[in-house]
């Protein structure tokens, strides 16, 4: 009898430091979370390649780890840009205009929450306090802090990272 | 006096709406209530599956305290009065379906669930004028990418029934919901559709859903033109588990025997040849016991030989079990190896151009949509051997389409030279139905006589796995054949792992012969059987199954003289180059996700 195969799927590295943290959690009972979290702090976000690998991994079916990772905010299923801006709009900062703030980034980077800029520099996220109410309102541009922003700062503090 | 010991269930003495009922311990409130004569609305509950409480339509009170729960995830407890209808509880209810019709596409009539939506008779029941609240109808794309079901969220309800039974009852796990709050949705894992998810076009989603969020691809548009092309030859297969559920779109309880009717209607309208599908089960096993006892007796071939005429079990073993290939019968379905017959043998035997056949097949099934065109083999006339399947759902509404009063019928006769079949072609529209059959004739194959009783009991029943053998008596010693019968594909992945570990530890086979059916009862409960299979359904569909193997003359399949025939006029013997090329097929290794 012949057995034919159709095309194998995408394949991904993971790092030996990732590959030990799954085996060490792979029969723990509610691993799905701590897993995930530590394989988005490998990629930066959730590569649909290595969501896959790592459902085989630890035996958890695809679509189960697609209905947790796509109901809890915190995973991202997109790269991220090279500069994540995180614009907080909790309570004080939502007072303060952050919502401004994410419509300038739309006018200077031609880009909504939840995208990426097309030479992948940027990506802009919405975020609910970052732990800082006092410098309302804040936004965190590739993990470095700025706060009481004026949206008209805004291209100098994006200038900042372009040439880096 | 049984040495068994029975686990004591305990009685809960309870009352409902004061009236008073003893019920076993662990019963829902909703159960309950319905064994003293009430019936709580439900939606999202179903007796196939664990209850969950996703709709909220079916909260009663306990009497005495003032907040309302779920009757269906709620067990009863001891002395407790159950109050299931007050002003409260019919207004909560009615708020609860106004808001599930706030975010319901309005569209009744041009739904494929208009007469047979759970949602609908509820709104009618309540006596539904209109939703006070801003409707919220989302656009969701619809998912027609397998040729078996369509998915079209935009109707989904939330209840959940689906996932439930695609991961519980199936172990498929091709639907999950995916984002929350109200921008949840059913889907495959991420934005593929389910062609390239690991579906395995089964349909039990579309047979539990309670509205038209997922249904069978109706193909009876195009059957009705294939019939009005004077051009076209029309021939038309029925299977073994149309004939006992067929009758309960036309009023008959489950289980009613209604073959000679389906082939009047057929004959009504429009087909020039009606065949049945019993008879090239008997060909079938013709070929798989054949197939059986080369590796069994002969050596020839991996053990445990497994059953291969469910195209949801062949989708999932090529996805999930795709190195057990070797172990799998290169038998063809029925279905398939009657519509190769068709467009071969009866072409040949009428001198009709195949060209011009129109192949028909009416199953209970979603997944023999997408079998028809699942490899080459599929076209061992030269053309697509079966043209279109289509579900027992639609052969009722084209019956109905036509003005055919099904009840008024007379019992018709199948067309020769494809219409005898014989008490074991029947049988298998029933969980453990191929595993008798095959048996009757292998035991024939390999000792020269027949079985002294034919039923073979252990192979029956609604248990997900049944374990037994059968003894052959060869040259004045036995030889034990065992076996497997698993259905409901959660079922399989227990003899599936008790095989390969024997495998791998080199110990003895547990199993010889294994018959696996992807749906709870077998083919009686398919995909696309008429709406509302519960297990109780299930038995009376299968007590008419065995009812028309009983009172069949002939219950042996080498026995079928329209089967004989066709070897001796057309294929040689079982298993020939001939038999080869027409009747068997290849697998291949599919990837549980294309994308």
């Amino acid at each position: 009898m012949s057995v034919q195969t159709l095309p194998a799927q995408e394949s991904v590295e993971f790092s030996p430091a990732l590959v030990s943290f799954i085996e060490e959690w792979k029969d723990k009972p509610g691993n799905l979370i701590m897993v995930l979290h530590r394989l988005q702090e490998e990629f930066g976000y959730l590569p649909r390649a290595a969501v896959i690998k790592m459902s085989q991994m630890i035996d958890v079916p695809l679509a189960k780890i697609y209905g947790v990772i796509t109901f809890y905010h915190f995973f991202k299923l997109n790269r991220p840009g090279k500069f994540n801006i995180q614009v907080c709009l909790g309570t004080a900062c939502y007072l303060k205009g952050g919502q401004d703030i994410i419509q300038e980034l739309e006018n200077l980077l031609g880009i909504g929450v939840n995208q990426v800029t097309d030479d992948g520099l940027f990506s802009v996220e919405a975020v609910r306090c970052v732990g800082c109410c006092g410098l309302a309102p804040v936004a965190v541009v590739g993990g470095e802090v700025f706060g009481k922003v004026d949206p008209e700062k805004l291209p100098e503090i994006l200038a900042k990272f372009k040439g880096v | 006096m049984s040495t068994n010991v029975m686990k004591e269930t305990k009685t809960v003495n309870i009352k409902v709406n004061g009236k008073s009922v003893a019920v076993p311990e662990g019963t829902s409130i909703l159960k309950a209530a319905r064994l003293a004569d009430t019936k709580i609305p439900s939606l999202c509950t179903h007796p196939d599956l664990k209850s969950w409480g996703a709709c909220g339509i079916c909260v009663v009170r306990v009497e005495g305290s003032p907040k309302m729960v779920r009757s269906c995830t709620t067990n009863v407890v001891e002395g407790q009065n159950y109050i299931t209808h007050d002003p409260d509880i019919v207004e909560t209810r009615r708020t609860v379906l106004e808001l599930i019709m706030s975010n319901h596409p309005n569209d009744c009539l041009n739904c494929p669930r208009n007469g047979s939506c759970e949602l609908q008779a509820l709104c009618a029941e309540f006596g539904m004028r209109g939703v006070p609240f801003e409707m919220g109808i989302r656009d969701l794309p619809i998912d027609d990418s397998t040729p078996s079901v369509i998915l079209n969220p935009t109707k989904c309800i939330g209840c959940g029934r689906c996932a439930l039974v695609c991961q519980q009852m199936q172990d498929v796990w091709a639907l999950e919901f995916l984002n929350r709050g109200d921008q949840t949705r059913i889907a495959p894992a991420g934005d593929v559709k389910l062609a390239e998810s690991p579906c395995i076009k089964c349909g039990q989603c579309s047979a539990h859903c309670p509205v038209g969020a997922i249904t069978e691809v109706d193909e009876t548009r195009k059957v009705w033109n294939f019939l009005r092309d004077p051009e076209k030859h029309m021939v038309v297969q029925i299977a073994p588990a149309v004939r006992v559920a067929l009758g309960e779109e036309f009023g008959y309880e489950p289980g009613t025997v209604v073959t000679g009717k389906v082939y009047a209607a057929l004959r009504r309208l429009g087909f020039d040849r009606v065949f049945d599908t019993n008879l090239s089960a008997d060909l079938t096993i013709m070929e798989e016991a054949s197939e059986f006892v080369e590796r069994f007796a002969h050596g020839h071939g991996e053990l445990p030989l497994v059953t291969s005429c469910c195209p949801s079990w062949v989708d999932y073993m090529e996805k999930y079990y795709s190195d057990m290939i070797p172990n799998f019968s290169t038998a063809k379905s029925p279905m398939m190896m009657m519509g190769s017959m068709i467009k071969t043998y009866y072409a040949q035997k009428s001198n009709i151009d195949k060209k011009n056949i129109v192949s028909v097949a009416i199953m209970p099934c979603t997944a023999k949509k997408y079998e028809i065109q699942r490899s080459e083999d599929m076209k061992s006339s030269g053309y697509l051997d079966v043209d279109v399947s289509l579900t027992t759902r639609e052969l009722a509404r084209m019956i109905k389409q036509a003005g055919i009063c099904f009840k008024d019928l007379p019992d018709e006769e199948a067309d020769s030279p494809l219409g005898t079949y014989t008490g074991a072609g029947t049988i298998f529209g029933a969980t453990g139905g191929v595993m008798e059959a095959a048996l009757r004739t292998a035991y024939n194959m390999v000792s020269g006589q027949n079985l002294g009783k034919v039923e073979i009991e252990s192979a029956r029943g609604m248990d997900g796995v049944k374990v037994a053998s059968v003894k052959i008596p060869v040259g004045g010693k036995e030889i034990e054949v065992k076996f497997a019968v698993a259905h409901g594909m959660a079922n399989v992945r227990d003899v599936m792992n008790q095989v390969k570990q024997a495998k791998a530890e080199g110990k003895e086979l547990p199993f010889h012969f294994i018959e696996v059916m992807a749906c709870r009862g077998g083919c009686v409960a398919g995909g696309g059987q008429p709406y509302g299979s519960t297990d109780e359904v299930r038995q009376k569909r299968i007590a008419g199954i065995y009812k028309d193997d009983n009172r069949s003359a002939i219950r042996c399949s080498h026995e079928n003289p329209a089967v004989q025939n066709i070897y001796k006029e057309f294929l040689g013997k079982p298993l020939s180059e001939k038999s080869h090329e027409l009747l068997h097929t290849h697998y291949f290794v599919r990837p549980l996700y294309v994308k």
